[in-house]
Order: C-alpha cells, then sequence, then structure tokens
C-alpha cells in the first residue's frame, strides 16, 4: 500500500497523534468504567457484585495512575506540561485535562480507596513487621482510631465520595470524548454523541477488565469464583454493552444518512485502510460477538463452566474491540485528508518514543501496579485472624 | 592603528561602498508601528498564479522551513466537465520546484496558493492548551515557540492543513505572514517573490489600501466558509472544486 492515495494536503501527510493516544482513552475509559462498577455496589446496592467492589477501585487507580504517561510521552516538550497547570487556556479543551485527573485522583478514588481500606491499614500497620509496618503507619496519615462511630463516618463520607464520584467518572471520560468531538475539522471525530459513546464504551471497558480480573486473580488464588456476582456483572456488561452498540450505530447511521461533503472519503476509508481494525476486529469480533454471546447466557440457562468460558471470552474481546474503537477514533481520524482528496498511513515505530515496545509497557505498567496495589491492599477477606472483627478501641 | 592622510582616502571610499551594502540588507525601520492600526490579511489572485514555486522556496529561505514541511505551497487542480466533486489535484513537494507538465488533456487546470488563513475566530488558537499560539492584537495568528508544549491539538484543529511539528524544535509552526517583516513597513517573502503579484499583502485597516477597493469591485472567497474562521485570506477567482 502506498504511503499516500490521492491528494493530502503535504502537511498532513505525517500523522500527528500515535498509538500513545489510542492508549490514553483506553486507559481512563478503563479507569472510569471500574469506577462506574464499583458505585455499583456502594451507591447503588447493587450487592451481587460485593465481591469485586475493592477490586475495581484498585483497578481504576492503577490505570488512572498510568493515565497521563502516554500524554507525557507523546509531547514534544514534556519539561512545559506543567504550564497547563500554572496558565492552562481556557478556550481549550485540553487544558482543563490536568484539573479533570487531579480531581479524579486526588479527590475521588484515593480518598475513597482510603476511606474503604483505613480500617484494614490500621490493623495492618499494628500486626505488620519491618518495612511492611512503616508503609501502613504511613498510609493511615496518623489516624488508627477504628472505633465504631469512626468507622461510621468513614463509611458515611465514603458513600458521599462515591456519589461525587459518579459524576467525576462521567465528567473525566465524557471530557476525553469531548477532546476530540470539539474538533470540527475532522468530521470522523467532530459529532456530539462522542462524549456519549466515549464514556459507554469506557463503562464496557471498564466492567469487562474487572470481570476478567476478578476471574483471573480468582483462579490464581484457587478461590471458588462468586458465580452470582460473576453473572450480575456479565449481566451490566451485556446491557451497557447494548446501549452503547446502539450509540455507535446512530452515529453510522446519521452519517450513512446525512451523507454530508465527508461521507464519501470516510466511506471509502472504512472500507479499505480501517475495514480489518473497524469492520472485523470493532464491529464484528469486539462488538457482535460478545453482545451475542453475552445474549446467551442470559437466555439458555447454562451451565457454570460454560459460563465462566464464556465471560472469559466474551470479556476478552470486549477489550480488544474497545482498544480498536480508540484505535479507529484516533487512527482514523488521521487517515484521510481534510480535503478529502485522499489518504495517508500509519506506520507504528517499534524502538520509538512512541513506538509500539512503550506502548506495550504502558499497557502491561498498570497491571504490575495493580499487583502491588493487591499485594499492599488486598481486595478479597483475609483468612488470617487479623482482619477479623476488633472490638473498638 | 595609524591612519595616513594616504590610507584614509582609501578605506573612504570603501567604507561608503559597504555601508550602501549594510543600508540595502537592513529591512526599513518603522519606529512608529503601532499593533491597533493593522489588522492583516492576503489576497490570492488565481487568475495571476503561474505556479511557479517562487513564493514556495522564498518563504523556505526567508524562514528557514525544514524540507518536507510547508508554511505555504501551491496546489494544481485539473477539473472536467462538471465534476467539481473530483477534481485532481497535485502539489509536488508544495511546488516548490514548479509543476511538471499536465498530462490531462481538457476541463480547465489552475495553480491555488494555500498558506495559513490567519483566522479572526481560529480554532487553532482555541484548542491550545496553554495559549502558546494567539491572535496578535493586528490580526496574526502567531505561536511562542518558547512555550509550546508540542501537542500537537492545534495542528489537528486547523481546517486547512497548514500547521506542522517542526523536526528539530518539537513546536508547532504556520506562517507568521512573516510577522518580523511586515511590522518593519517590508511585505512578506511570498509576495516579494510572486512575479504576477499574485499574492497581496493587505492591511484591512488601511483606508488607503487597495484591498477595499479590490473587495468591492471582484467576487471573492475563502477557503471552506462553512467553518466559519472567518478567515482574512481571500481568493480571487476561486472555483467551487478547491478544498
Amino acid at each position: 500500500m502506498p504511503l499516500v492515495d490521492g491528494f493530502m494536503y503535504p502537511n498532513e501527510v505525517e500523522l500527528q497523534w500515535s498509538v500513545l493516544i489510542v492508549l490514553y482513552p483506553y486507559l481512563t475509559g478503563l479507569v472510569a468504567g471500574a469506577f462506574i462498577l464499583a458505585s455499583l455496589e456502594r451507591v447503588f446496592r447493587v450487592e451481587a457484585v460485593k465481591p469485586t467492589y475493592r477490586l475495581a477501585l484498585l483497578t481504576a487507580l492503577a490505570f488512572l495512575l498510568v493515565a497521563p504517561l502516554p500524554l507525557q510521552l507523546h509531547l514534544g516538550h514534556p519539561e512545559r506540561s506543567f504550564e497547563m497547570y500554572l496558565t492552562p487556556h481556557r478556550s481549550s479543551a485540553m487544558a482543563m485535562f490536568g484539573f479533570v485527573y487531579l480531581w479524579y485522583l486526588m479527590a475521588v478514588l484515593v480518598v475513597e480507596i482510603w476511606l474503604d481500606y483505613r480500617r484494614d491499614i490500621v490493623l495492618m500497620s499494628q500486626s505488620s513487621h519491618g518495612w511492611k509496618r512503616l508503609i501502613y503507619r504511613v498510609l493511615t496519615l496518623g489516624s488508627d482510631n477504628i472505633s465504631e462511630r469512626s468507622l461510621q463516618i468513614d463509611e458515611r463520607v465514603g458513600w458521599l465520595v462515591t456519589v461525587v464520584g459518579i459524576p467525576s467518572a462521567f465528567l473525566l471520560h465524557g471530557y476525553v470524548g469531548f477532546i476530540f468531538g470539539s474538533v470540527k475539522a475532522n468530521p470522523w471525530w467532530s459529532t456530539p454523541l462522542m462524549p456519549v459513546v466515549f464514556l459507554f464504551s469506557a463503562m464496557v471497558s471498564g466492567i469487562a477488565a474487572v470481570m476478567l480480573l476478578y476471574m483471573f486473580l480468582n483462579w490464581l488464588r484457587r478461590v471458588p469464583i462468586d458465580m452470582p456476582c460473576v453473572d450480575t456483572v456479565a449481566r451490566y456488561l451485556f446491557y451497557t454493552f447494548i446501549i452503547d452498540f446502539s450509540l455507535e450505530m446512530l452515529d453510522l447511521i446519521h452519517r450513512i444518512y446525512e451523507a454530508d461533503e465527508s461521507f464519501r472519503s470516510l466511506d471509502f476509508m472504512v472500507h479499505s485502510r480501517l475495514f480489518t481494525s473497524q469492520v472485523i476486529i470493532q464491529i464484528l469480533a469486539g462488538t457482535v460477538l460478545p453482545i451475542g454471546l453475552l445474549a446467551l447466557t442470559q437466555v439458555l440457562k447454562l451451565p457454570e463452566m460454560a459460563r465462566k468460558y464464556i465471560y472469559s471470552v466474551a470479556g476478552l474481546l470486549t477489550m480488544v474491540g474497545i482498544f480498536a474503537m480508540r484505535w479507529n477514533v484516533v487512527i482514523g481520524g488521521q487517515l484521510f485528508s481534510k480535503s478529502f482528496l485522499g489518504y495517508t498511513t500509519y506506520k507504528m515505530g517499534f524502538v520509538t518514543r512512541e513506538g509500539l515496545l512503550v506502548a506495550i509497557f504502558l499497557s502491561i505498567l498498570p497491571l504490575i501496579i495493580l499487583g502491588v496495589l493487591v499485594k499492599l491492599l488486598p481486595p478479597w477477606p483475609a483468612k488470617d485472624a487479623i482482619l477479623a472483627p476488633q472490638p473498638p478501641a | 592603528m595609524n591612519i595616513t592622510r594616504r590610507r584614509l582616502l582609501i578605506l573612504l571610499p570603501a567604507a561608503a561602498i559597504a555601508w550602501k551594502h549594510i543600508l540595502a540588507g537592513t529591512p526599513e525601520e518603522s519606529p512608529n508601528y503601532k499593533l491597533t492600526e493593522h489588522w492583516w490579511g492576503m489576497l490570492v489572485d488565481i487568475t495571476k498564479c503561474i505556479g511557479c514555486g517562487n513564493c514556495v522556496r522564498a518563504c523556505q529561505t526567508e524562514n528557514e522551513v525544514p524540507d518536507g514541511y510547508y508554511r505555504t505551497w501551491v496546489e494544481r487542480y485539473h477539473v472536467e466537465g462538471w465534476g467539481s466533486e473530483n477534481p485532481k489535484v497535485d502539489s509536488p513537494d508544495g511546488g516548490k520546484n514548479g509543476f511538471p507538465p499536465n498530462s490531462q488533456t481538457g476541463g480547465k487546470n489552475f495553480f491555488v496558493p494555500k498558506l495559513c488563513n490567519h483566522c479572526a475566530e481560529s480554532p487553532c488558537t482555541q484548542v491550545c492548551p496553554v495559549g502558546a499560539t494567539f491572535i496578535s492584537p493586528d490580526g496574526v495568528v502567531l505561536i511562542d515557540p518558547t512555550y509550546c508544549l508540542g501537542c500537537r491539538y492545534c495542528v489537528q484543529a486547523c481546517p486547512y492543513g497548514c500547521r506542522f511539528i517542526h523536526p528539530e524544535k518539537q513546536t508547532a509552526e504556520k506562517c507568521t505572514l512573516c510577522y518580523h517583516r511586515i511590522t518593519k513597513g517590508l511585505t512578506t517573502a511570498c509576495c516579494e517573490s510572486c512575479p504576477t503579484g499574485a499574492r497581496q499583502l493587505v492591511d484591512l485597516k488601511n483606508p488607503k489600501d487597495p484591498i477595499h477597493e479590490f473587495l468591492r469591485t471582484h467576487s471573492i472567497q475563502v477557503l471552506k466558509p462553512y467553518m466559519a474562521t472567518n478567515s482574512k485570506v481571500f481568493y480571487n477567482g476561486l472555483d467551487g472544486s478547491v478544498r
């Protein structure tokens, strides 16, 4: 395939946003989705998903810590990124990212996790030894009061933080969608549906990720999977996925029916350069197939083992499909000329600053961080007596 | 150093010749330049452009534009019959070295010089997260390279493909309307080098500027008017097929 097909404005041949910018909405989407799953239990009292609550919070934190790294690596001058905090340009959709990110990290996620784990942290700071003890002592932030009353206050404040956190999670990812959706120069991006589609796809990917992690970690620990929990999570995944798919189809049908001046160019792109990633991977393998599999579990009475396999396959396909969706938005939006007369090609480097190797590392890094977090703050009930209910201090 | 009368008589004419050259290379000074008294734009007369590429070369030299990137470029259009939806367009090396002979027969051919449109409602300045790119009080869209993060959002936001990231500086770049020249009373490098006068720097706040008469007596168009960017690069004779 030639690098350029047809006519591109000469400065358009080189793609500006690379695979790292594909990762950025993917990672923030996982954060928002995982948090919303956690809030199901906390705010909407869906007791069945309780076993995934803490894991969902830790997953959100692990991915949120890595989310700004692809952006930072992508900048021409990363050393100037703090200028976004010091002198943000108020008319820029991108300028608010730092503030939305910090708000979500510091005012929502970290606070909620700390409040939820406070009792455990205090107990572990008393029972552990060596450097672990030091870490837990620091994490108590000097408060070792775990009386009934103080735990009740923790619970109430935690609930409030989650209530604030839901619109914050919506803001975090809807906002990422707005960064793309507000670029009027680019008809592939410019749609008011973009933030909503991003939000629902975020929920889909986050729920799928926590479901997979929960099943994988239980398998790793040789602990039986709580099937009512996974069934409920899968049901929510199914419902959210249907809304997400409907929104994406609405966007597609609207484009086809309206057929504005960009349509022929975009249509050709979808049928040529984006065919594999959009039609095959995103729509068929990453959306229709997992929705079909999940629908089977809703309609048929399948044995537990079959459901486990179906959830695993559907979850993995979902993760791939949502990644493909981010890819098609970010990369697809740069493959065609704004003259609508030609197409360029994305050549991904391997060992470059924005290459495949870095992208793989940044995809694995949240899982490593999650591993550390899970070790430090186990999201499941402890077997030993340390964490057993203690009389009030 | 001892300067004898004889030596001085030899040196003075040499110094006079040298001084003339120094003055010739020094831009005319405009100590009285006031930002608020100007509102810059450009008039491009497509009927006059011959696609020689002088403007592209002059811009590259004047502004040290790296190879493969363009602050201005020239496109050649070939339109047959009523097919304005499917023009054949090429711009080899941005038209820097002119164009090879056209193999297409029939239809119409014309050249379209392109540059930053210095939009009064510019989407690129709107999206810059730190305000490193801005509209100067005299209507020129500029970039502060010491402040630009290199996030490339402005490149994405420009509907005309006018911006690029400088491969060494890693900051956004584009046409500045030769700001360093026009504030000293000179015209832009591209306008100065155009052999047919297809490009004219215009000052919309100057009542004596011929642009006002031109705008009154010609059908003028801007690129992609539906983008509502309030572009200040005006085209005379712009065909409907031009994107």
